[in-house]
């Protein structure tokens, strides 16, 4: 019955939640105690959302975005992704998973990378070639299939872990960090690059980040996270349009989020 | 071309070493015939007497090289290179005792390590035994090894391969639990968020993950698989094989051919482990990782 409602509520405001989490808390069990990684955490992601979790080292966004992939199990609460449990839609591959570390197998080219998943689901031959050449057009990488990781540039191979999350068509984008590892100016042309992606092909996408500009920069929705226990701080819609050239980055609206993000950061770390 | 100097100048002094200790160590028998005969030896007539002695403590290279040339090249141009006296039938036998010894032992270690990596019971109770495995003395067990097998009517070329062979799994069990354990959390992670099975993960992560272990595992495993043949032919006093040459060489006091048998024996193993050196750098170079 309430499955039903919500339904009704999902059609007349015409979003549908992909991901959502009901008092979820991860606590890990360590030689110094317990440690509370998440707390009560309380979320709803919406289908086409670019959703920043942000927040010092510590304050569980990553091992937020790991519940979501079913790559940690809560210890108490709920999450649901796409409806049903998170293992359930990890079996179902849901999602792709982009780690800080583009984690390319030296021994496959960036093509056997990319094939890599579409092996394992089973994919017939045809349709692997057609899929890893898409993949390489949208992170404009053509041309470069058949070269080993170890010939390509830090910001391509990260280019070409984000076509092999891309590569099997699920709905759902989950990026840990994918460009903390990269320099500012490699960066700014990633995050673009993964704006003008995220318009084309209307992905859901988790991006955890450090960085306040890039958060700013890229989301319409920004959790901000604060630490021991992990929780949510603050979350912030933002009012920027779908549309954003770099510039942006200077109008008074963008500065306006980045101060409250920066207020909510700040305040998350008053009880040190 | 580069290297060709530096290697002739380590070849040289070897020589140089091995020629100085023959004449030092020969010498004293040199001069006990000299004595028995009531002659004086001069210096030149002392060095031509040990570089030419019948039973030799230390025998020279050159008599050395004559005697692999007189049992290897001359008996292949008299058309007689598998006769019993030919060292290339005696290096056949133990050669064909090794490959097998090592095909055993390899496929006895990565079997083994595979359990050790996917078995938490095989993790915590095997290791402990494999490493017990290696501190008896492979000296110890190899006469019982053959006296066993031999009381239920295994004779011939397994033994030997057996005894090889336990000597050989342990370096590919070692090099292999490394190797498969190489992938990192991420790597294996990512493998998860993809739902592969356990086989998938092993096909295509692990096993091409592990292969920088696996081949120097190899060359370690191949030179103790020779080492465990030869050791197989003493106690039986085997009539074939370099073991035997060399057991026969000591109870004659041979020492020519007991030397003779040492240097075909490692350059059996140099050999061997030059081509498993070579097959390393084909393979890890077609996956991009030399």
């Amino acid at each position: 019955m309430g499955k039903y409602n919500k339904t009704i509520r999902e059609v007349e405001s015409g979003v549908s939640s992909v991901i959502s989490a009901k008092n979820l808390s991860l606590t890990f069990q360590t030689n110094d105690g317990p440690v509370h990684a998440l707390k009560d955490i309380n979320l709803e992601i919406n289908k086409g959302d670019f959703v920043s979790f942000i927040g010092p080292s510590g304050c569980g966004k990553t091992t937020f975005l790991r519940c979501m992939a079913d790559l940690e199990q809560p210890t108490a609460g709920e999450i649901t992704v796409n409806g049903v449990s998170a293992r359930e839609a990890r079996e179902a591959r849901a999602y792709g998973y982009v780690f800080q570390h583009a984690g390319l197998y030296p021994w496959r080219t960036i093509g056997g990378n990319i094939r890599l998943p579409l092996e394992i689901m089973g994919m017939d031959r045809a349709a692997q070639d057609a899929a890893v050449k898409d993949v390489l057009d949208l992170v404009h990488l053509e041309g470069f299939e058949n070269k080993f990781p170890w010939q390509l540039s830090g910001g391509m191979q990260q280019r070409a872990s984000i076509a092999r999350a891309l590569a099997f068509h699920a709905d759902i984008l989950l990026m840990d960090e994918p460009f903390g590892a990269l320099d500012e100016i490699v960066r700014d042309h990633l995050n673009e690059q993964l704006l003008d992606l995220w318009a084309r092909t209307n992905k859901t996408i988790g991006f955890v980040t450090h960085s306040i500009p890039e958060a700013v920069y890229l989301s319409t929705k920004i959790v901000v996270m604060s630490p021991r226990p992990g929780r949510i701080a603050d979350v912030i819609e933002s009012p920027l349009p779908k549309e954003r050239p770099l510039d942006i980055r200077d109008s008074p609206e963008f500065i306006e989020i980045a101060h409250r993000v920066r207020d909510g950061l700040r305040a998350g770390h008053g009880d040190d | 071309m580069k290297n060709l100097f530096p290697i002739l100048t380590v070849v040289a002094a070897i020589f140089a070493l091995w020629y100085a200790g023959s004449v030092a160590l020969n010498a004293p028998w040199a001069h006990d015939k000299a004595q028995r005969a009531g002659i004086e030896l001069t210096t030149k007539e002392l060095i031509a007497d040990t570089m030419a002695q019948k039973k030799p403590k230390l025998p020279p290279p050159h008599q050395v090289g004559a005697e692999i040339w007189k049992t290897t090249g001359a008996m292949v141009a008299k058309g007689r290179a598998f006769s019993k006296r030919s060292l290339i039938y005696h290096s056949w036998i133990t050669l064909s005792a090794t490959l097998l010894g090592f095909a055993l032992g390899t496929g006895f270690g990565i079997l083994l390590s595979v359990g050790i990596v996917y078995n938490r019971t095989m993790d915590m109770s095997v290791m402990p035994w494999v490493i017990a495995s290696q501190t008896i003395p492979i000296l110890a067990i190899a006469p019982m090894i053959i006296v066993v097998l031999n009381a239920i009517g295994i004779s011939g070329l397994l033994p030997k391969a057996i005894i090889s062979m336990y000597l050989s799994f342990f370096p590919i069990v070692v090099g292999m639990v490394k190797g498969l354990r190489s992938p990192d959390h991420m790597m294996v992670d990512q493998m998860k968020t993809w739902s592969a099975s356990k086989g998938q993960e092993f096909w295509k992560l692990r096993l091409p993950s592990s292969m920088p272990f696996l081949f120097p595992s190899l060359k370690i495993a191949m030179a103790a698989s020779l080492v465990g043949a030869i050791v197989g032919e003493l106690p039986t006093g085997a009539v074939a094989g370099l073991g035997a040459r060399l057991l026969g060489g000591s109870y004659y006091g041979q020492t020519i051919q007991i030397w003779s048998a040492l240097i075909t024996a490692a350059v059996l193993a140099a050999t061997l482990v030059g081509i498993i050196g070579m097959i390393q750098k084909v393979v890890l170079k077609r996956m991009g990782m030399a």
